[in-house]
This record gives structure tokens, sequence and C-alpha cells, in this order.
């Protein structure tokens, strides 16, 4: 397990390096001049050239690198030209939201996608399950921010229950708190949440098929277990580790769907801090963000990695 | 002569076969619908989907306008049709980019193995960090909002997802009998991909690529709602949807019929994918 733990552990790191290079190279090399790209093509020459030497342009490539990771191992991520503040400022405000939003998403896929899945598997090929099925179907095909208008227009506009977008603010000092917070994230992350779990459940669905033809199933079936207990004590711990693995995976599309609904309902979260950014030319928020936004990703398919090892030993073994 | 008699009743089986799977014909059906709609808008669309009437903005539906009209009174069932286009034109590039670059890494995957191997799927593992909307965000900060460039990103995200489904059915295929004897007969590596392990994963390939043409879909109608992908005044219907928010409470319905016209092509796709893998691979169709 130690071994495995190491070794995930440096591949975690190296794929952190390589993407940190890959979103420098794609926005401070590849397109020519940054500084033109952050002004505008009608900028004044010198004013260009100004903003340049601020950057650090007329140093070489692998200097401005060095000194980014640099600044970012120490919690600097720089300053923004558009709003004049440090970008780590910015983003710790703007994780308040997304943070929240992503795991109330996440949560509400999970439960609902492991209920359906079990429901759908222990009634294979009956009613229940084609039900079940017709619906996931439809959940994965519905785009999540027409949902998230279509919910608006539902809740917000004719029955007027919840707030049609913005955010109050987790303190009641700034005029919002909990509740309301809790209310205003609760819209986005059921649109997220119905795409998530559709897929979940699908995946939950076919995992757990497939241990039910296990023989330790039948074995425990056979000494007396009941079909639910069998189903909640047996199946559904061994049918968790491809679950989980995909739901690693998923957070990938969870989170490029936060940066979608966000602007749906013009959250201030972090996505929506990449969209202004880049109408905004602010290409050092949207360098940072966007390295932010893919380590996440790639921390949570390390996590589920090593959760899927603590619950299920023999990957361990078998990837060490 | 008995053998020729039963030739054309089996000839047609797989056909009866696959049009009784309901997955198939459901999906097969609403995917038809979609690229008619895009094929027949090349031709002829009620409207011109770029003629504004401002007398007749936001008009509801009826007999001259059968999806009403936007906010510069141009005809929707137009700029539906019009819009199917930017969708299908997404999709099939994209795919395309995934398709060939990525099942080219995953046989070569397969067939080098060693350090060759290695590299590839990390590369592979390593595309995931970046999303098709993040990377077309990173494409689009560096390059400038359009439809390329978002057909790029979405065409790169599908990169790893060919390499992986194409490595994976490739193994399996060179651990056969009949890869043993090609080889056995001096049959040389590039040979015996293209002659017996691509055919064996076309199947594969192409249920994915159905996949991968929806999520693509989806992927563009995001990025135009952000106004990342189609640009004005092309319809489009991500473009379509984004426009309809700031007039939810005029007109709702400008907000239903674009987002129902992604969903039934994404649906439409799914499902055909879904078919297909049931009637090439019958095997898989026990645990869906």
């Amino acid at each position: 397990m130690r071994l495995f733990l190491l070794r995930r552990f440096i591949t975690l790191l190296i794929t952190l390096a390589a993407a940190s290079a890959v979103v420098f190279v794609v926005l401070d090399v590849l397109p020519g001049n940054a500084a033109q790209t952050m002004m505008g093509a009608d900028a004044a020459p010198e004013a260009v050239a100004e903003l340049a030497r601020q950057l650090g342009l007329d140093q070489p490539a692998w200097q401005r690198y060095a000194c980014w990771v640099r600044g970012l191992l120490h919690g600097d991520m720089g300053e923004s030209y558009a709003y004049g503040s440090p970008v780590g400022e910015l983003v710790a405000e703007r994780l308040a939201v997304t943070v929240p939003l992503a795991l109330m998403a996440m949560g509400l896929a999970s439960v609902v996608a492991l209920l359906a899945g079990m429901f759908a598997a222990s009634r294979h090929k009956r009613a229940g399950d084609v039900g079940t099925m017709a619906l996931v179907q439809l959940g994965i095909a519905v785009p999540n921010f027409w949902l998230a208008i279509l919910l608006i227009l539902l809740f917000a506009v004719h029955l007027q229950w919840l707030p049609a977008g913005g955010f109050p603010g987790w303190s009641a000092l700034d005029g919002g708190g909990f509740w309301p917070a809790l209310q205003a994230l609760l819209l986005p992350a059921i649109s997220l949440a119905v795409v998530q779990g559709a897929i979940l459940a699908r995946i939950t669905r076919s995992a757990v098929l497939e241990v039910l033809r296990e023989d330790f199933v039948r074995t425990a079936r056979a000494k007396g277990l009941s079909r639910r207990a069998a189903l909640w004590r047996h199946v559904l711990r061994n049918a968790l580790v491809p679950v989980l693995t995909v739901m690693g995976l998923q957070f990938a599309g969870l989170l490029a769907g936060t940066i979608v609904v966000e602007n749906v309902f013009a959250l201030p979260g972090l996505g929506r801090l990449v969209f202004q950014s880049i109408a905004n030319r602010d290409l050092i928020v949207v360098r940072n963000c966007v390295l932010l936004l893919a380590a996440m990703v790639v921390c949570i398919n390390f996590a589920v990695d090593v959760l899927a090892a603590f619950i299920d030993p023999r990957l361990a073994r078998r990837a060490a | 002569m008995s053998a020729s008699s039963t030739r054309p009743g089996r000839s047609r089986r797989p056909w009866q076969r696959a049009l009784r799977h309901g997955s198939f014909a459901l999906g097969g059906a609403l995917t038809l619908l979609v690229l008619g709609a895009a094929f027949v808008s090349l031709w002829w669309t009620p409207w011109s989907p770029f003629a504004m009437d401002m007398a007749q903005r936001l008009a509801p539906p009826g007999a001259a306008h059968w999806l009403g009209t936007d906010a510069f009174g141009r005809d929707v069932a137009s700029l539906l049709l019009v819009g199917a286009r930017s969708s299908l034109i997404a999709g099939v590039v994209a795919v395309g980019i995934g398709l060939l670059i990525g099942t080219a890494l995953g046989l070569l995957a397969a067939a080098r193995r060693g350090w060759v191997e290695e590299l590839v799927m990390r590369l592979a593992d390593f595309s995931f960090a970046f999303p098709a909307v993040l990377s077309a965000i990173l494409l689009t900060a560096a390059w400038g909002a359009g439809l390329v460039n978002a057909i790029l990103a979405i065409g790169i995200f599908n990169i790893p997802v060919f390499a992986r489904v194409a490595r994976a059915g490739a193994l399996s295929v060179w651990s056969r009998e009949y890869v043993l004897a090609a080889r056995a007969c001096g049959k040389g590596q590039l040979r015996i991909t293209l002659e017996h392990v691509l055919p064996n994963i076309a199947s594969a390939l192409i249920v994915q690529a159905t996949v991968q043409f929806a999520l693509a879909i989806l992927a563009e109608a995001a990025l135009s709602y952000l106004g990342l992908g189609t640009q004005p005044p092309q319809p489009s219907w991500g473009r379509m949807l984004a426009d309809a928010q700031t007039l939810m409470y005029q007109a709702p319905l400008l907000a239903v019929w674009p987002g129902a016209a992604i969903a039934c092509a994404v649906l439409g796709l799914n499902l055909l994918g879904d078919g297909l893998r049931d009637l090439l691979d019958p095997r898989l169709s026990h645990s869906r």
C-alpha cells in the first residue's frame, strides 16, 4: 500500500507540474505577445511595452515560468490586471461559492445515483428498471445550462420560491447568511447534479448487476440473508470501486459545468471569474484559475484512487 | 440452390434486428431528424435566419412563424434548422480529430508496448485534467473566441478517450491466436494492425464515436452559450439559449426550443450508441 501511495503521489506531482507547463505555454508563449493580448490590438505600442516590462515579458520564458511557480509555491499568484488586487484574494473569495456548489452538486448526484442505480439493478429488466433507465437517458441528454434556465423559469419566475440568480454571501453582516446562501446555491446545484447523477446511476446499476452475479452473493443468499440485506451489506461495498472511479472522473465534468452554470445564475464563483477575466483579457487571472481548476481535478482523482485502494486493497497491490 | 435461396433472408436479418431494437430505432430516428434538419437548412428554411423584422419581434408560435420570433423578429424555426449545422460540424470535426489521432496513438501503444505505451497512457491520463470547456477557455483566452477554437478544444479532449478505447481493444486482439499466426507468417506490426487489429476494434470505436459526438454537441452548445463558440450572426443552439435567457419574463418559450433541440440530438446519439453496442457486441447488453 505504501509503495502504491508513493507512486501515485509522485504521478500527482508530475501531472501538476505538466499542467502548469501546458497552461504557461498556451497563455504566455504560444500567442506571441501577452501584453498585446491583454491591452487589445488598438493599444499604443508604448503602453504595451510598459505592460510587457511589468509582466516580465522581457525575460526568457523559462525564467518567467520559474518565477510563476515559485510564487505559487509561496501562495503568491500575482496581481490582477483588471481588478488591481492580488489574484490569491480574488480566488479565495470565489472559491467560497464554487467549492460549496460543487460539493452540493456532487452530494446530491451521489445520493440520487446510488439510490436510483441500486433500485434499477434490484428490479433488473422489470418496469422499475426500464422507467429509471429512461429517466437516466433523459438526464444525460439534458444540457445543464438549459435545465438551469428551466429551473429558473419554474421555481424563480412562476412559483417564486427561490432566487433566480446572484449570491448574498455566507455572512449575515454582508446582507446574506447561511440559509439565503444555501437557497441561492440550490437551483445551480440541482442543474449540475442531474446530469452527473444520471451518468453515475447508470454506472452504479452496471456495477451492482456485475456484483450480484458473484458467487459470494449467491452464498450469502443461500445462508438465509434477505435480498435487501445482501444488496446493502455485500453488493454495495463491492460495487463502490468502479462507482468511485467514475465519480472522480466526473468531477472534471462537474467543475467544467460550474463555469457554465455560474454564468446562468450570475454566481460570483471561480468559473465566472475565469469567464470575466477572458472578457477583460486578464491573462494572469485566467492562467492561475485554469491551473487551479485543473489541479482540483487531478487532486480529486488522486483522492479517489487512494480511497478505492483502501476499499479494495487488491487494487493497490496490482498497481504497485 | 437452397443456400442461395436463404442468403437474402440472412442479409436482411441484421437490419430487421436493428429496427426491432428500441434504443437503436428511436436513437436512429432522432439522429436522422437532426441530420435532416441540418441538410434541409442548406437549401430551404421557412424564413431567412438572418432576416430581421422588428414589427414581428417576440411573436408567439403561429401559422406564419411556427415557433415564434426572437428579439430581432427572426424566425425561431429557421434559426433552429440552421443552428443544427453548427452542432453537427462541431461533432463531426471534434470526433474526427479524436478518432484519427486518438486511435492512431492507442494502436501504437498496443503494438509497441513498453515506454511508448507508458508515455501515451500517461499523456491520456494527464489530458483528463483539462475538460473540453476548460481547454476551450484556455485556447479562447490565447487565440480568441470562435467555432474553430471551440472545435479544436473539444477535439483535443476526445483524443485520450479514443486512445484508451483503441488501446484496450487492440491489446485484446494482439493476444489472439490468429494474430500470433499472422506474426509467424512474417507480417509486420503495421500490417497486422491494419489487417487484423483495426477491423476488430472498429465496432467499439463506432460506439464510442456516437457517445463523443453527443458530448461534442453539448460542449459546443455550452461554449456558444458562454460566447466562446459560434459567433453571431451565425445561428447556434447555445447562442439562442443565451439570448433567450435575457427575455425569460417576456418570452419563456424562446428558452425551450433550442434546449429541446440539443436534448433531442444528444438523446438520439446516446440511444443510437447504446443500440449499436447491443447489436455489435450482444455480450455487453446484459449489464446495461
